[in-house]
């Protein structure tokens, strides 16, 4: 071909090139100014229209969707009886269409309030040990009934938790055995716990027999099987998860910035083929072995080496280089994908580690997820889109980062670290749902301390708990002052009634009730001393320790001074203690402290009053706190311990600070100088007090074990410091100090 | 195309040497190359131009005048509607992507009018609503006009009342829209669903597997997590000017004003009246109203009449009974009157009970139940009652009081479950504004007490006090928990001493510059701090002993989102000047400390550098003052809680006064020290310091007990 025509060729096809730049680059423009259209019509916010409008404007006076008559005027005589549709939902909803409106009958609820009848244990029955665990924690909870003429819900005494065939925990022919038993009436208002269903190669979620119209209370269960407000999707725990107490979040740090050193990470089987495969069988596209690592292994079962694909050997060479345990400590988040079931044990042990959970599981109805909003603790991500997930976790803000790691840590504690906790979050989801005008709002649960301390039955306004006055204002003004005698009244000058008129000299407070926890009868009440606040004597009924803390009606305010009657106080301590209070409302602020320890020697813990550098108790001879304890004392703590308290006349004071420690997380506080030294001065107060009695001591001693081990863990905490008035023992003049008279003593 | 084009092009000019043979076929594949130029040119400019003038931005045109398509009658329907639908399942995600504003794209069709073979309308082409519906759409940020760049597509084809349409030929119409994909990513607004007798509580036009933003549905129509239950809206609510009434107790406790109540409920509600008698209206039809008077706006008790819905705001709990359909307008009207909605329909999702939290605005109670209702109405404390006559006003106010308000807040669910890390959070959704901007949200939440382990990082704030730096970093090395010592040296006109000049300490020391002489530069979260406390020092704090600091980290341990510090200062208001004042006498209260020696969690640091608001560290760094002050409104702002000041007072040698020197300027100092609180005060909008009355000392402090079996023996020494 001549040289020209080359050149020919070559000019027209550079000038075709130009030409598609111009207007490729014509098209570039077009679309960045639309973008910037876009983003200028973000700034403005949701609020305010962009100038543009794409939907016409229609001059015509359209019609409404609905004429006036017709929206308030359906003709309803003519729709059936609202009586006959009820009972007809009920017959036609049923199994996998069940609801409480229609599976569930309320009205056993109704005269004896939630109790759970759980069937007496057949011998010859294997019961595994996660089962058994379920079962104590009923048992142990103060809904348990043992009377199925009381009961509510049942729950049955055969291990249901493992209905995979293939599992040596399997219970053979339930079906039968179920419905052998008289009070079964197809399922209705019973509650069947399972954690694994189905088995390979489908992994079902049928849980193999008739359930008829009981509850599951299910772990791994799907958004398509689960029947919201019925059944309640539980965490899948393993057989060594404590029944009790259970351990801590790991998080002992808020550290800045709150990154660790993996981004994201994830060490677990790979399953090769089969369901639930495809997502771990992906991973490797995003792990880069720096901030990202996501390990998978080929290595279980028998026959792996069969199924092997090219990638195992390379895969199981990088697994082993990585601990486990390493990198959920060192990661700030944790991928939880799915296995061959939905959930994953992986979930429970990002949530303990601090580890903020990247959920991988679609289609997983997440553990409790009718009450928590798990928005606010993990990053539910979508199998479909997981090449995504490096950039969308990089995304996340700072801020949220550390907000979604403390809530990891409130959650696993309120909610997932024994199995106790979880079974009492199933039944109360439960009660809750059966006593719908007194349940706990999304913001109970999803606070600390959590739903299964804020009990509803107390009072349905949040302002009435110690929990949430930073959002809704001021702790409450005044106090109530609660004397506990026990002592009868025979001369005027006895400490109490001294005690009485420096209390009600406070001018915080607003009233006095007097306990009479006394074998003699009432005094006449001209005996009281004359105050300006109402004196209001109590008579307790069975003069038992417990009775102390009842949630009295007669107690108007939120605070409560709990005295003893021996206790020495001057006004201006009630006073001082009382603002102290008005800062720390959910704990106990007062005056007599304690401290415990562990005792090496015994291997138990210990208690002591001497004198030491830290406590960790403030009796309850001389504190204030919330009104709420009273209640949670009475309604929470099980009849055993308070049953001990009450045949030892001891340990009340202990079990409390028991008690709000184990719902704070926090040590009490103490105030001033001032001590009690009733335990090291026995017998110098007066005779009759209980103080005197030797074996008072060993008492405190053992009650402190029994009640660590009700509780699963020792929950008090120490506290170094205590809080004195601001100018306390300063070199100034005492006419400047607001509480001098604290000084003097 | 491009692709190929570049391939074909570049492929001659490559090859050296052209055979004759081949050059009929070069010039063909130059024509095709220019035809396909044109072509590219013609898709470029043309095909937007005619969408837009025969579909868009055209004023002013006619509902009459929209195109219409005729539906053969065998045309295709969609399938009846899959009630195992889920996002995962039956939601196409690629369409939506991930972007970096996490905001979904909606593409509305343009309006037909369809008619059947016999050329009978399918429907009513649109009402007054969904056109307002759709205009909200289109004018917000979630429109595109591009179909291939969206994620959720809204048909115009009205279908908010189920009786104003027919049901097969609808169908019809949304099977040929141009993506319809057996409805994937189709979003229907519907509102009365279901019709006589049975009323279903879904809408009937099969759908197959779009979602639906109903207004009736029931838990066994409702698919969690796929459908949105939205409210039925009231006509009411742009009609009637009905001002806000503030919470309270009413004349009525409880109120039922529905006309449509099956004779049943109605018996159970008269029965109610009949035993509580004043305190429980329940109103119907009037019977007897002259001409010209709205039925609608009235209701009768007797011959009693009412203005509706005034007579709303009568009451404390009105009643919000099921009708023939679950979801009643009368919802939408008892919210705006401020009046707690008694919601009686069993198994009836409530609008938007996806992301509100009804149970702090209204009262569910079982149908079974209805004539214990007064009974459980008075077991609620009268604040809670007062709390959730507010949240209904709220709840109407954000979510109900327009159409407008509906379709976004329906996009805004979808939009959260598609970006579910960016999704709204509850606050956002459920807390009306004022308790938005007076509650606090403290951003170290979690009662934690840190161990020991980790210690301290101190951060001394020089310029070129040497001799005095040193001997604070002398004294502060000697606490048992530091870690480590950070210098921040503000002095740019001069260079730090060599590091053989400083003093040796067992941890690591140190020593960052700093650009600019600013007094913010203490405050900056530096790389270098790698504990959580902080402890900020001056570089002439050098009376504070050993055990002091080390007990001050210990209750910063017991308290770490909190200031604790040592010198405690306290604002006042002055009455005469009206105005906030700065006190530093010896009090008897406590509302800041100085941070010239204070711990607190390096958090701060990063929300002092980052999240100051408006100008006041620029403030700060231009009158070199108050850095500590802005630092205490910060913490308190954010935390709601107090500092804690520990120990007994000592003589510092006036802390805050670095920057000046003598006793003489001590007026002007304190008279700058309280411009700054009213200033910041204002910024705040708010005053968030808190006054408390107490402070920190170890449990033994003043104990007459052998000081050397005491934690913190050296406490207070002057």
């Amino acid at each position: 071909m001549q040289a020209k025509k080359r050149y020919f060729i070559l000019l027209s096809a550079g000038s075709c090139l130009a030409l598609l730049f111009y207007f490729g680059g014509l098209q570039f423009r077009a679309s960045r100014s639309h973008s910037r259209r876009e983003e200028h019509s973000g700034r403005n916010g949701l609020h305010h229209p962009s100038p543009d409008h794409f939907w016409p404007r229609f001059p015509d006076a359209l019609r409404p969707f609905v004429p006036w008559d017709q929206l308030e005027n359906e003709d309803s005589s003519v729709h059936i009886s609202p009586r006959q549709k009820r009972d007809a939902n009920s017959s036609i909803y049923k199994g996998k269409k069940c609801r409480m409106e229609s599976c569930f009958d309320f009205t056993l609820c109704k005269k004896n309030g939630f109790k759970v009848y759980v069937y007496p244990q057949q011998k010859g029955e294997k019961i595994a040990e996660s089962y058994q665990n379920i079962l104590a924690a009923i048992e142990g909870s103060r809904f348990y009934t043992s009377d199925p003429s009381q009961a509510c819900l049942f729950v049955l005494s055969l291990d249901t938790l493992d209905r995979d065939q293939l599992s040596p925990q399997y219970v053979h022919n339930l079906r039968s055995k179920v419905q052998s038993l008289h009070l079964w009436n197809n399922g209705r208002n019973h509650l069947i716990f399972n954690l694994y269903s189905g088995t390979w190669p489908d992994y079902t979620e049928d849980v193999g027999f008739d359930i008829g119209q009981a509850m599951l209370a299910k772990a791994s269960i799907s958004t398509e099987n689960f029947r919201p407000n019925f059944d309640v999707s539980i965490p899948l725990f393993s057989k060594d998860h404590p029944r009790t107490g259970g351990e801590r979040g790991f998080l002992k740090f808020n550290t800045i910035p709150p990154l660790r050193k993996y981004m994201l990470v994830f060490k677990g089987k790979r399953y090769l083929t089969g369901i639930g495969s495809d997502t771990r069988n992906a991973l490797y596209h995003v792990h880069n072995g720096e901030d990202v690592v996501l390990l998978t292994t080929c290595k279980h079962g028998k026959d792996w080496q069969k199924h092997k694909d090219s990638r195992c050997d390379r895969d199981n060479t990088e697994y082993e280089k990585y601990d486990y345990r390493e990198m959920l400590h060192n990661a700030t988040f944790c991928l939880v994908p799915r296995g061959r079931r939905l959930g994953s044990f992986r979930f429970l042990e990002a949530l303990q580690a601090a580890c903020i959970p990247v959920m991988l599981s679609n289609g997983w109805e997440l553990p409790f997820s009718e009450v928590i909003s798990w928005n606010q603790a993990a990053v539910i991500g979508d199998e479909r889109l997981l090449l995504q997930i490096p950039s969308t976790i990089r995304s996340i803000h700072q801020d949220k980062i550390l907000a979604l790691r403390q809530q990891t840590q409130f959650l696993w504690e309120a909610y997932f670290s024994s199995v106790e906790k979880i079974v009492l979050t199933t039944l109360e989801i439960i009660q809750d749902r059966i006593f719908k005008h007194i349940s706990r709002n999304s913001l109970i649960w999803n606070k600390h301390p959590g739903g299964l301390f804020v009990l509803p039955q107390y009072s349905s306004y949040l302002g009435d708990f110690p929990y949430y006055y930073a959002n809704l204002g001021n702790p409450p003004p005044k106090f109530t002052a609660v004397i506990h005698a026990v002592t009868p009244l025979v001369s005027q000058s006895q400490p109490v009634l001294k005690l009485l008129v420096a209390a009600a000299r406070s001018q915080y407070c607003a009233q006095i009730i007097v306990l009479w926890n006394c074998d003699k009868p009432l005094p006449a009440k001209h005996r009281w001393p004359a105050t300006a606040v109402p004196v209001i004597v109590i008579e307790g009924e069975s003069k038992v320790m417990s009775s102390r803390f009842l949630p009295y009606d007669n107690i108007v305010t939120d605070a409560v001074l709990s005295l003893d009657e021996d206790t020495v106080l001057s006004t201006t301590e009630v006073d001082f203690a009382f603002t102290v209070w008005q800062s720390f409302p959910e704990r106990i602020v007062g005056y007599p402290a304690r401290s415990h320890f562990w005792d090496n020697s015994k291997e138990r813990w210990g208690y002591t009053s001497k004198w030491t550098n830290d406590y960790s108790m403030v009796l309850t001879g001389a504190a204030i706190y919330h009104k709420y304890y009273h209640y949670l004392y009475t309604h929470y703590l099980p009849a055993s311990l308070k049953n001990m308290v009450d045949q030892l006349a001891n340990c009340e004071d202990i079990l409390m600070n028991f008690l709000v420690s184990a719902v704070t997380k926090l040590p009490p506080i103490k105030v001033t100088q001032k001590k009690q030294y009733k335990e090291t001065m026995m017998g110098q107060t007066s005779r009759a007090s209980r103080w005197a009695d030797p074996d008072h001591f060993a008492q405190r001693q053992s009650c402190m074990n029994t009640f660590a081990s009700w509780f699963g863990y020792m929950p008090l905490i120490h506290s170094q410091m205590r809080l004195d008035p601001v100018l306390f023992k300063d070199q100034v003049s005492i006419l400047r100090k607001k509480y001098r008279d604290i000084e003097r003593l | 195309m491009c692709a190929s084009v570049k391939y074909n092009i570049r492929g001659p000019a490559l090859i050296p040497r052209m055979k004759t043979k081949h050059r009929i076929y070069y010039i063909t594949l130059f024509s095709i190359v220019l035809l396909g130029l044109i072509a590219t040119g013609m898709f470029q400019f043309w095909p937007h131009s005619i969408e837009s003038s025969s579909d868009w931005n055209v004023e002013k045109r006619s509902v009459r005048d929209v195109p219409v398509v005729r539906l053969p009658a065998d045309s295709p329907s969609p399938e009846r509607g899959d009630l195992s639908c889920r996002m995962h399942t039956c939601f196409d995600v690629y369409r939506c992507g991930f972007n970096p504003k996490n905001k979904i794209k909606v593409y509305i069709y343009s309006l037909k009018k369809y008619v059947d073979d016999a050329g009978v309308p399918v429907s009513n082409t649109i009402s007054r609503e969904y056109n307002e519906l759709l205009t909200a759409i289109s004018d917000s940020d979630y429109y595109t006009d591009d179909i291939t760049r969206a994620c959720l597509f809204v048909p115009s084809i009205d279908v908010l009342n189920q009786n104003t349409l027919r049901i097969k030929e609808t169908a019809q119409a949304l099977a040929q829209l141009s993506r319809w994909d057996r409805g994937t990513n189709h979003l229907l607004f519907n509102m009365l669903p279901g019709g006589p007798p049975d009323y279903n509580t879904a809408l009937d036009v099969p759908r197959d597997r779009a979602l639906l933003a109903g207004g009736g549905f029931s838990t066994w129509t409702y698919r969690q997590g796929y459908d949105v239950s939205i409210p039925v809206y009231s006509p009411l609510s742009a009609e009637v000017d009905l001002p806000e009434k503030g919470p309270g107790p009413r004349r009525y406790f409880l109120l039922s004003s529905q006309m449509a109540i099956h004779p049943e409920y109605r018996e159970d509600l008269e029965a109610l009246q009949a035993r509580h008698g004043e305190s429980v209206l329940v109103l119907d039809k009037c019977t007897n109203l002259s001409e010209g008077v709205l039925w609608v706006r009235k209701r009768c008790c007797e011959h009693q009449v009412y203005d509706y819905p005034q007579v709303l705001q009568e009451a404390t709990f009105c009643v919000v009974l099921r009708g023939a359909r679950l979801g009643q307008a009368v919802l939408s009207d008892v919210l705006r009157a401020g009046c707690v909605p008694v919601v009686i329909a069993d198994s009836y999702i409530l609008p938007f009970s996806e992301v509100l939290d009804w149970k702090r605005a209204s009262v569910v109670v079982p149908e079974e139940k209805i004539s214990d209702v007064y009974g459980i109405l008075q077991s609620i404390p009268q604040r809670q009652i007062e709390e959730m006559q507010r949240q209904a006003r709220w709840f109407w106010e954000a979510y109900f009081q327009s159409i407008k308000a509906i379709a976004l807040a329906t996009l805004q669910i979808i939009n959260d479950r598609i970006y579910p890390y960016a999704a709204l959070s509850y606050e956002e959704w459920n807390d009306p504004p004022t308790v938005k901007w007076s509650s606090v949200s403290n951003p170290l939440f979690l009662p934690l007490i840190p161990p020991q382990s980790q210690g301290f990082t101190a951060i001394v704030l020089t310029y070129d006090r040497v001799e005095s730096l040193f001997r604070v970093i002398t004294e502060v090395s000697k606490v048992p928990s530091l870690s480590k010592l950070l210098v921040v040296w503000n002095n740019q006109n001069k260079n730090p001493p060599e590091d053989s000049l400083w003093p040796k300490i067992r941890v690591p020391l140190k020593v960052v510059r700093t650009a600019e002489n600013k007094l913010s530069n203490r405050f900056f979260p530096y790389d270098e701090i790698e504990t959580e406390a902080v402890l900020a020092i001056d570089d002439d704090i050098i009376m504070l002993t050993s055990d002091e600091l080390q007990f001050g980290y210990e209750v910063w341990r017991e308290f770490p989102d909190r200031l604790v510090g040592y010198p405690g200062r306290l604002h006042l208001w002055d009455h005469e000047m009206n105005k906030w004042k700065y006190e530093s006498e010896w009090t008897n209260e406590v509302s800041m400390v100085l941070t010239g020696a204070a711990f607190y969690h390096k958090y701060f640091n990063y929300l002092y550098t980052y999240k100051m608001p408006g100008d006041i560290k620029n403030w700060v760094d231009a009158h070199m003052n108050c850095e500590d002050i802005a630092m205490n409104f910060l913490v308190a702002n954010v935390t709601g809680k107090a500092v804690i000041k520990v120990t007994p007072r000592k003589k510092f040698k006036c802390p805050e006064c670095t920057a000046i020197d003598g006793l003489s300027l001590d007026q002007t100092h304190m008279v700058e020290r309280s411009e700054c609180i009213n200033k910041f005060a204002s910024v705040f909008g708010t005053m968030p310091l808190k006054v408390v009355e107490h402070r920190a000392d170890p449990v033994l402090y003043k104990d007459d007990f052998p000081e050397k079996l005491k934690s913190f023996p050296n406490i207070g020494s002057l």
